[in-house]
């Protein structure tokens, strides 16, 4: 691992790099180089799996983190690509065309996170949601408390701890049967 | 079921074939689920179709999506364990040892050999019982009820002793971060290998009437091939890539728990349809069985069974990320965990294998295959929704 990563400094302008385990390293990377990079790790490196997709907000730092994680089956080794996208404007380029499958984590990306990968197939088409128009729901600043408090309501608790009391006076309220 | 489709390798995909004007009286909408006893769980595909010819599908999630990720940002490490075997209901302890090897990694804390030995036993017992649901799904969805009628019989055994090992036949709850609640309880050998020998005559039953059943044979060879280009494309694992001939398999390929002590071959095919990726699940059931019965031989039977964690209503865990994988019966399952110091994830990610093989793989291998095949294809791929909206 620690070679492959001295020879992708070589040829990549690389930011930090983090060595969790001896099988997988997590590396920062510009918004511009993330393509010729995944490129190069896919087709001369051997990592032809797309493992996953995700985002991670830090709504602090005012930073979404997208995590590219691909897999080298030969070698069992993973490299993680870290892009920080500011969180006002995220747009970030689309790889459906490299991994089709691709496709789907940037749908969801959308959809959940509001990252816009312009190109990509459906994009906009809703995934999990429907008729959502409050902001993308994986920010972090959604509150999902305070969703549920405005949207939903609080079902009255029991009176009392004793199941069976509990069962006697819901039967004496709603006719026995139930 | 003349006119049928053989395969549908590629080549139609929806960017490149003609628009599909429904206007023209040519083409019907259908909707294949959310209710429909053709899908796999709560999901469903919209099929276009002309005559009894599928010429477009696509999947729909998201009716039973309750945000687990987001949910456990809000919870404490501990809060977290609980939820995460709720991710997917047939085979949850993947989601509670991927969960608690993040963790464990992300905090520094090693869990003791025997809860090693314990969880690969767990993992093994849940695929057994994941693959006993596919193959009674998968011949239920040709027309053979029988078969899934003797796999959930057995399937019923090895919750039994899921029950009296963990106190819970679904959702186990068992595996925490730093180790296992329990250890084995007294004569749960015996009792496992009778369950596992009841396994065994049911497979060869299965194999007699499923496997060697000419309609079974004629509505599956041939049918739904994936191409051997299209694995790493569309992020194919598991029975799904095996059955293809390539010999993918976590436990094998990045060793972890205790696999590397114990002896076994991962299963493979060479045709890729759907006769050959019920075959080699059917194979990998006699796998586990093996597995188990090793385990249960070579597993320590004293020792600490966990860690010694922090105070878990103050546990804090250091900024940081990291991914674990394993082999779940349907292909590679993953959590990816992120922490920032705080008593809270920052971010979990679930990375379930129906998340490639239902959405993007099922919607390019759908045109081209008959109506009455959809059902079968799907359930041949083996996905379970839960793990594609989380």
């Amino acid at each position: 691992m620690r070679t492959l990563l001295e020879s992708l400094k070589e040829r990549f302008p690389l930011g930090p790099i983090t060595e969790q385990r001896p099988d997988l390293a997590f590396v920062t990377v510009e918004r511009e180089t993330l393509r010729p990079l995944i490129v190069h790790l896919r087709d001369r490196e051997g990592f032809t799996h797309l493992v996953l997709l995700t985002a991670v907000d830090w709504i602090e730092e005012n930073l979404f983190q997208l995590t590219y994680l691909v897999h080298d089956r030969a070698n069992a080794r993973d490299i993680g690509l870290r892009v920080m996208l500011p969180r006002d404007e995220p747009e970030m380029e689309s790889i459906h065309d490299l991994w089709p499958t691709a496709a789907t984590y940037q749908r969801e990306l959308k959809e959940m996170f509001g990252i816009p990968f312009p190109g990509s197939p459906r994009l906009d088409e809703e995934f999990i949601l429907e008729g959502w128009v409050d902001i993308p729901p994986y920010r972090r600043d959604f509150d999902t408390l305070k969703f549920a408090e405005e949207n939903f309501e609080h079902r009255a608790g029991r009176g009392t701890t004793d199941p069976a009391t509990h069962m006697r006076e819901r039967m004496a309220t709603q006719g026995g049967s139930k | 079921m003349t006119g049928r489709a053989t395969s549908s390798p590629g080549g139609s995909t929806a960017a490149s074939s003609p628009p599909i004007d429904l206007s023209s009286g040519k083409y019907l909408k259908l909707w294949q689920g959310p209710q429909h006893p053709g899908i796999t769980g709560n999901m469903s595909v919209e099929l276009t179709v002309c005559g009894d010819e599928v010429v477009e599908g696509k999947t729909h999630v998201g009716y039973l999506h309750r945000g687990f990720e987001k949910l456990m940002e809000r919870r404490t490490f501990i809060q977290v364990f609980p939820i995460v075997c709720r991710v997917c209901v047939p085979e949850p302890d993947f989601n509670e040892y991927c969960y608690a090897a993040t963790i464990e990694e992300l905090a520094g804390i090693e869990a003791p050999e025997r809860a090693l030995w314990i969880r690969t036993l767990i993992l093994e017992m849940g695929r057994i019982n994941s693959y006993m649901m596919y193959l009674g799904g998968q011949a239920g969805a040709l027309g053979m009820g029988v078969i899934g009628q003797w796999t959930t019989y057995v399937r019923d055994l090895m919750l039994d002793r899921f029950e009296e090992l963990t106190g819970a036949r679904i959702y186990h709850m068992f595996i925490l971060p730093g180790g296992v609640r329990d250890g084995l309880p007294d004569g749960f050998d015996g009792r496992m290998e009778e369950t596992l020998r009841e396994i065994e005559r049911t497979l060869a039953d299965v194999e007699d009437v499923m496997f060697h059943n000419a309609v079974f044979k004629k509505r599956t060879k041939g049918v739904g091939v994936i191409p051997v280009d299209l694995i790493d494309r569309y992020g194919v694992t598991g029975p799904n890539a095996r059955a293809a001939g390539l010999p993918n398999d976590v436990r094998k390929d990045h060793p972890y728990l205790v696999y590397p002590e114990l002896t076994f071959e991962p299963v493979t095919g060479t045709d890729s349809d759907m006769y050959t990726r019920a075959d080699v699940r059917r194979r990998d059931v006699a796998v586990s069985v093996d597995l188990i019965r090793q385990i249960i031989a070579k597993m320590p039977r004293t020792g600490p069974l966990t860690a010694k964690l922090p105070n878990v209503l103050h546990w804090k865990i250091p900024r940081g990320e990291t991914y674990v994988r394993g082999e779940c019966s349907r292909g590679e399952y993953g959590y990816y965990t992120v922490t920032d110091g705080s008593g809270h994830p920052r971010r979990i990610n679930v990375r379930g294998p129906s998340y490639t093989h239902a959405m993007a793989l099922l919607e390019h291998l759908i045109p081209g295959t008959n109506i009455a095949d959809v059902a079968a294809l799907m359930v041949s791929l083996h996905t379970y929704p839960p793990e594609i909206e989380r």
